[in-house]
């Protein structure tokens, strides 16, 4: 097997899955942030995947790319975890289908 | 060959890494287990010579995410009431493993032999970062100061609304001249 875009881009795929599914399923919101930049990791590996073994690797968008959405996913992190630990305090519960205060 | 066992290496303990923060039930032991997959996701960077974007990633998500992730669980008791998972969110993903998979697999251009590119060292990016990028570097500066004010926002205790509300009055802890006078 001496295809190594594919080998990177088919994990990728898989990684994108295990977030996919651990944000779909898991009752902790805690846990589905954290499936949520599972799937923003599995998105980064493959901007540096296609960066790589692309045509015009000395453009450095790839890594650019990559680079600023760690920025903004740690602003999400951020920002989702204070929400978390908001509703905590008013809820006194983590479980996200307890949030559900605006269900009409 | 050395390069592909190692990528399989680093790989399959990833993708381990990652179920198991998927799937495990102590929250504790999820979030150590996402540290693991995002040090391996780091690993693959430096693999792929792409070395700041993998410092970056040590740096950001092994330090400061999990960090936060713990705290999160630490401040919310973490504990997952009921273990009963939905089947449709299992179903929903594997449908979407497989479309991402096959769509991988049907691109014959994504198979060829291609031979990897020199990677780009730390002064080329900080040289890109201060003058292509300089906007978007700025941009980012700014967003990032915004969402971290705004996080500590949310998530401080309102005390002139709260003093009103008697439910969060009882679980306010006696104040010292109240234990003295009590004594």
């Amino acid at each position: 097997m001496n295809a190594p875009l594919a080998q990177y881009l088919i994990f990728s795929a898989l990684l994108f899955t295990v977030g996919f599914a651990g944000a779909l399923v898991r009752r902790n919101a805690i846990l589905a942030l954290v499936g949520i930049e599972i799937m923003l990791n599995a998105a980064n590996l493959n901007f540096i995947a296609f960066w790589r073994f692309g045509p015009h690797p000395e453009a450095l968008t790839g890594v650019m790319f990559v680079i600023f959405s760690i920025a903004v996913a740690a602003a999400e992190a951020a920002v989702g975890l204070a929400l978390v630990i908001a509703i905590y305090r008013h809820r006194r519960t983590a479980q996200a289908p307890q949030f559900n205060s605006l269900r009409g | 060959m050395p390069h592909e066992l190692t990528f399989l290496l680093v790989a399959g303990a990833t993708l381990g890494a990652a179920v198991a923060a998927m799937a495990l039930r102590n929250i504790v032991h999820c979030a150590l287990a996402a540290i693991g997959a995002f040090a391996g996701l780091a690993a693959l960077y430096l693999q792929l010579n792409a070395e700041f974007a993998g410092f970056a990633q040590i740096l950001v998500y092994v330090g400061a995410v999990a960090i936060l992730i713990l705290f999160a669980v630490m401040l919310t008791h973490g504990s997952e009431a009921s273990s009963s998972t939905r089947a449709s969110g299992w179903a929903v993903a594997a449908l979407l493993g497989l479309c991402l998979a096959l769509g991988v697999g049907r691109s014959p251009s994504l198979w060829r032999d291609a031979k990897p590119a020199a990677g780009a060292s730390a002064r080329q990016i900080g040289g890109a970062l201060v003058s292509e990028y300089i906007v978007p570097l700025e941009t980012v500066g700014l967003l990032l100061t915004s969402a971290l004010l705004g996080a500590v926002t949310i998530a401080l205790r309102e005390t002139e609304t709260k003093t009103s509300d008697p439910g969060i009055h009882e679980e306010r802890p006696p104040r010292a001249s109240e234990m003295v006078s009590r004594s």
